[in-house]
């Protein structure tokens, strides 16, 4: 492939894997057929490269997807492949404030794309709508939370890759064997032993931006957990933890597939280091999580970092049915759009929009950069979102449970505490 | 003129000198830099509000979103990257972040960067050789 036996981009895709395995010390490339990554050109600063370019999707891909400065045609690829978020709603243009030239160009990257091979997901969580991968399976996935999620949860094995590697790899069907791709990462580097309940998605987000902000990229192996968490529970701690540190994965004693005991999750090995998680410790992630909570009026509730499961929606109807949000405060919420199939189905979309909020599929505020007009304060239930909207956005951002955020939705201000 | 030398493993080659901008904390990409500007804007990061445009990075490693290696593509394309990168810890983010911003990089050291060098020192990194020169300011 490198040769260029198979043509232009697959030899400029070889060739970028071969210098980024060179970069890690890799010794071989493995087979992958599960990529997963962002493609599109809708992104904030790549849509300005696509608008500009004259040689449009196959310019953006050969640049933001291979490391070619020069255009070669994209073939059609070669490994499953899913695509992670998109960079707007094309159903909430008005919304969300896009013009119509970036809806023109998102329906057209969508027709690129798909002809192409690419699954339109078009989420963060690809394990929530069809691709989940098998334990053991050789994966090459962007997204921090989804990586966590695919690692940990379900025994995949894959590295944060990022747009370039995952790009090369849809057209190979190659990643380097490196990092998780090998049983000795895998294994628990430290031990956490949690010492109080640990019980809504908020809880579960508090403890991973404190685990994460702990261990770095390291591996915690946490101890103690009385209830088997759901998905929504792991889904918001590996996307806390991703983002306070850069762990890619965890175990959880008794529960997760690697760990079916301490013994097996740590490989036989001690653990580095011992963390304590209790109240205080717990305290301390809400004050760092809320460290730009300021204000009390707030303008704008954003769910579903990472994209709301269809139980989380569920839960969101059932405490806002039959009120009205706050007329200053605006409420959106995102979730794939495959589930938003079934929230339309099952009446909770209306449920929504009848109490003035949004359902909102494909992007989120952080990645799309997209808020209500004149957003001063946030109310979010997401650790990962209240890290990164602050910076991103320049927004105060308060953390809370979910029910936390839907009071502030109806009532316009912030009443959330830590319970 | 005091200088110290230091040895250690290309990650990127070429070579590039520079001001230092060393930091402790670890780097997030997406979300934590603006590329156009290679300004960190990580709300609690020590170095937010100050550009890395044209320095020599010195910092332990990436944390963060997967977004990294993008971001400082774009940091590259806007003539915001930094003239070289130093760290210690290798994650396929930085790996990846490093060959995509084209800029030498360097890790796997003889000694830790972070001891020696300080933000304002004068660094002529050259990746090839695996060879960091430090002049003290």
């Amino acid at each position: 492939m490198l040769d260029g036996a198979k043509g232009p981009a697959v030899q400029r895709a070889m060739d970028l894997l071969v210098r980024y395995g060179e970069a890690l010390g890799a010794e071989r490339l493995v087979d992958t057929n599960n990529v997963c990554a962002t493609v599109g050109a809708t992104t904030p600063f790549i849509r300005d490269y696509a608008a500009q370019h004259p040689q449009g999707l196959d310019a953006v891909f050969s640049e933001f997807s291979l490391d070619s400065a020069e255009v070669v045609k994209i073939p059609k690829v070669k490994a499953y492949t899913s695509h992670l978020q998109q960079g707007i709603d094309p159903a909430h243009a008005a919304e969300q404030g896009v013009a119509a030239e970036l809806v023109q160009l998102y329906r057209k990257g969508e027709s690129y794309l798909g002809a192409l091979g690419v699954q339109l997901l078009n989420t963060c969580t690809p394990y929530q709508v069809g691709n989940v991968p098998v334990k053991g399976e050789h994966c090459a996935w962007m997204e921090s939370s989804a990586v966590i999620y695919c690692n940990s949860v379900l025994g995949g094995r894959t590295n944060a890759e990022g747009r370039e590697s995952a790009g090369a790899a849809m057209l190979t069907g190659k990643i380097p064997y490196w990092g998780y791709h090998l049983d000795d990462n895998r294994r628990g580097t430290h031990l956490v032993e949690i010492d109080i309940e640990v019980l809504t998605t908020a809880d579960w987000g508090l403890l991973g931006y404190y685990v994460g902000e702990m261990v770095q990229e390291r591996v915690p192996v946490l101890a103690g957990v009385r209830r088997v968490p759901n998905l929504a529970r792991l889904k918001h701690f590996g996307a806390a933890a991703s983002s306070s540190g850069g762990v890619e994965m965890y175990h959880i004693a008794g529960v997760t597939p690697e760990a079916r005991d301490l013994d097996e999750a740590f490989g036989g090995a001690k653990p580095l280091a011992t963390l304590k998680y209790g109240a205080a410790e717990r305290k301390l992630a809400w004050e760092r999580v809320n460290s730009t909570g300021r204000d009390a009026q707030v303008d704008f509730v954003m769910l579903g970092c990472p994209h709301y499961s269809i139980e989380q929606i569920w839960e969101v109807c059932q405490l806002l049915e039959g009120q009205r949000v706050h007329a200053d405060t605006s409420l959106w919420i995102f979730t794939p759009s495959a589930i938003k199939q079934v929230a339309d189905r099952n009446g909770y979309t209306k449920i929504i929009t009848d109490a003035g909020g949004h359902l909102m599929t494909d992007t989120c505020s952080a990645f799309g950069r997209v808020m209500p007009k004149g957003t001063k304060v946030a109310a979010v239930d997401s650790a990962k979102q209240a890290h990164y909207l602050p910076a991103i956005m320049g927004v105060q951002a308060w953390f809370g449970t979910t029910a936390d955020c839907v009071q502030a939705a109806l009532t316009g201000r912030w009443s959330g505490r830590l319970a | 003129m005091n200088k110290i030398v230091l040895h250690g493993r290309k990650v990127v080659g070429g070579s590039a000198e520079g001001e230092a901008m060393v930091t402790r904390d670890r780097i997030s990409g997406w979300g934590g830099i603006d590329p156009r500007t290679g300004t960190i804007i990580e709300t609690r990061h020590e170095l937010r509000g100050q550009s890395f445009k044209g320095k020599v990075l010195v910092f332990p490693g990436a944390k963060g979103s997967s977004g990294w290696s993008s971001q400082f593509h774009v940091a590259r394309l806007a003539g915001a990257a930094p003239a070289a990168m130093l760290f210690n810890e290798m994650t396929t983010k930085i790996a990846l972040g490093a060959v995509v911003t084209h800029a030498p990089a360097m890790t796997d050291f003889d000694r830790d960067p972070l001891a020696l060098i300080e933000t304002g020192d004068w660094v002529r990194v050259d990746a090839d050789r695996g060879v960091v020169e430090i002049s003290k300011k």
